[in-house]
């Protein structure tokens, strides 16, 4: 399975290193953070930085020039050696089209080893379009026509679920208990505080039904991982390394039937009839096909909790359960340390906060330790499979499959 | 000195009281409708190509997708008076039938998330986004049909 016919033939990617700086607001520069976050995932790859053959950054819109050649910017900052380089951005997907990039170099041969880095400095408050009047740019225009924030979209999403599917404001607090308390497992996390439902309730009402403490926050984070070839894995002594089975990357198809940020309006279905699966169901689809897996073999899901209510959807969006049962999955305890399929075991977003380019690699770094049982009191029992998956504005899906 | 009533984007809605539409655009080949509106080119991947797009009127009514609202100012581009503080903003997705397509907008003034269910029918109303010395911008609402506000 893992490396028969050789490494291109496998279609499988090692995991060397994972490193990350901790999430928080530290307003220092996101070239820091990612730096750090490299350094680590050397040290724990057990490699020199000179030995690295390609850099890809995940980039940030929020660091000025450097963040838009972020590839170049961190290799710059860990000292120039000549490597390969590559800068990507896919908004929340920023960070695996980043791995995939890493991914693709491996498998065709371009590059034996390749360090991946994604960093952010958040600003305060919500995120808010680039300055100038751009009537034909959608995030402008949602921002100027509507004032709809972030927050509204997902408020709009939960709200849409409590009258399809019967979700409560009790079932969205307790994602937070939930991803809260693992929160308070791991080192790397910005909030480590346990969160009771009574607490959410009595925060402040951000985007009707919505409250504070069920939106994820802003951060700064660095989050970064060293892939490489099965020979190179091999031949560097890493014997049962964690691999990279598959990465989805997928668009929408139309018409899209869900309002998607930043957009105004759906897709009209009057002349075509829209797909089975929603865009997000097929983020995960994609993975399962390219790895030969089903969400039956899963020991572990790290996804895109921008908001309490939202983790519910990404149940049912992996096939962990079916349509209108991620509620009923939360309340019996499935996805939970401990449950069939514990989803967001380092904390979520709820946890972490969003630092856009990292988080998508920070999945990536928790499920590797999981992977390798190294995860300490977060840790999943017998943890073989795990997958990754985030949506990005502007029609960017993303998910990662890895194994051991 | 009057000021003018300026639409917040130019051709998306037009008309007064009872005859306000949004409007969007309908491919000639493949019947597709398109708001924002496509100037351009047909999105459809389906569609057959060769078409011309042309502008037409949205259903008036629809029903209630989802809603929601926004309890804090949001940032600029969108525009308040920072004076004033700030009264929350509903926001409403509406499902129109014959386009088979969400569209989202404001509510009308007045209107709150209390007043809201999924599946009510609501409109689309002329109105005011915010003024400035010299003009009126004016934008969409959604209203509750039968309320009068
Ligand atoms: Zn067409």
């Amino acid at each position: 399975m893992a490396a028969d016919g050789g490494d291109g033939v496998s279609g499988e990617v090692a995991v060397l290193g994972v490193g990350m700086h901790p999430w928080g607001k530290w307003g220092r520069g996101f070239v820091e953070y990612g730096v750090a976050a490299a350094r680590a995932a050397l040290a724990d790859a057990g490699l020199e930085w000179r030995e690295i053959g390609s850099v890809v950054g995940a980039d940030t819109v929020r660091g000025g020039y450097p963040g838009y050649v972020s590839g170049a910017t961190f290799a710059k900052a860990l000292g120039w050696q000549g490597a390969r380089v590559t800068s990507v951005y896919a908004a929340c997907a920023s960070g695996a089209q980043a791995v995939n990039t890493a991914r693709g170099q491996i498998l065709s041969g371009l590059a034996d080893v390749v360090l991946v880095v994604g960093a952010d400095a958040a600003p305060k408050g919500f995120f808010r379009p680039a300055g100038g009047d751009r009537p034909d740019d959608p995030d402008w225009l949602r921002f100027r026509i509507l004032g709809a924030t972030n927050p509204t979209y997902f408020g709009l999403y939960a709200r849409r679920r409590m009258a399809v599917h019967g979700d409560t404001l009790e079932d969205f607090a307790q994602v937070k208990v939930k991803n809260s308390a693992l929160g308070t497992l791991n080192p790397y996390a910005r909030y480590r505080k346990s969160v009771t439902a009574e607490e959410v309730a009595a925060s402040a009402v951000v985007a009707d039904p919505l409250r504070l403490l069920d939106i994820c926050a802003t951060s700064d984070g660095g989050a970064a991982v060293v892939l490489s070839s099965m020979g190179f894995a091999r031949r560097h002594g890493a014997v049962d390394p964690v691999r990279i089975r598959a990465v989805s990357t997928v668009t929408p198809r139309y018409p899209t039937t869900v309002p998607d940020l930043p957009d105004i309006a759906t897709d009209s279905a009057v002349a075509a009839e829209p797909a089975a699966a929603t865009f997000r169901a097929s983020i995960a689809r994609a993975a399962y096909e390219e790895a030969g897996i089903g969400p039956e073999d899963l020991a572990l899901a790290e996804v895109y909790d921008l908001s309490t209510a939202l983790e519910l959807q990404w149940y049912e969006d992996l096939g962990l359960c079916g349509e209108g049962e991620g509620a009923k999955l939360l309340r019996d305890g499935t996805t939970a340390l401990g449950g069939r399929i514990p989803v967001n075991t380092s904390g979520g977003l709820a946890s972490f906060g969003e630092a856009v380019p990292a988080q998508a690699i920070a999945q990536v770094c928790e499920v590797t330790w999981q992977l390798r049982g190294a995860a300490g009191d977060r840790q999943v029992e017998r943890a073989r499979v795990g997958i990754t998956a985030n949506q990005g504005l502007f029609g960017h899906g993303s998910a990662v499959i890895a194994v051991r | 000195m009057s000021r003018t009533r300026t639409p917040v984007v130019a051709g998306w809605f037009a008309g007064d009281g009872d005859d306000f539409r949004l409007l969007g655009t309908r491919c000639r080949a493949c019947a597709s409708v398109f708001f924002p509106r496509e100037e351009f080119h047909c999105r459809n991947p389906g569609c057959p190509g060769g078409g011309d797009l042309d502008e037409v009127p949205l259903s008036r009514r629809g029903r209630v997708w989802s809603f929601t609202d926004s309890r804090y100012r949001p940032p600029s581009p969108y525009v308040t008076d920072p004076e004033l503080p700030w009264e929350p903003c509903t926001l409403i997705a509406v499902e129109l039938k014959a386009e088979r397509m969400v569209v989202l907008g404001q509510a009308a003034p007045g209107v709150t998330v209390a007043d809201l269910t999924v599946g009510m029918e609501v409109e689309a109303v002329p109105g005011v986004l915010h003024e400035d010395a010299e003009t009126i911008w004016t934008t969409w609402k959604w209203r509750p049909t039968g309320v009068t506000v």
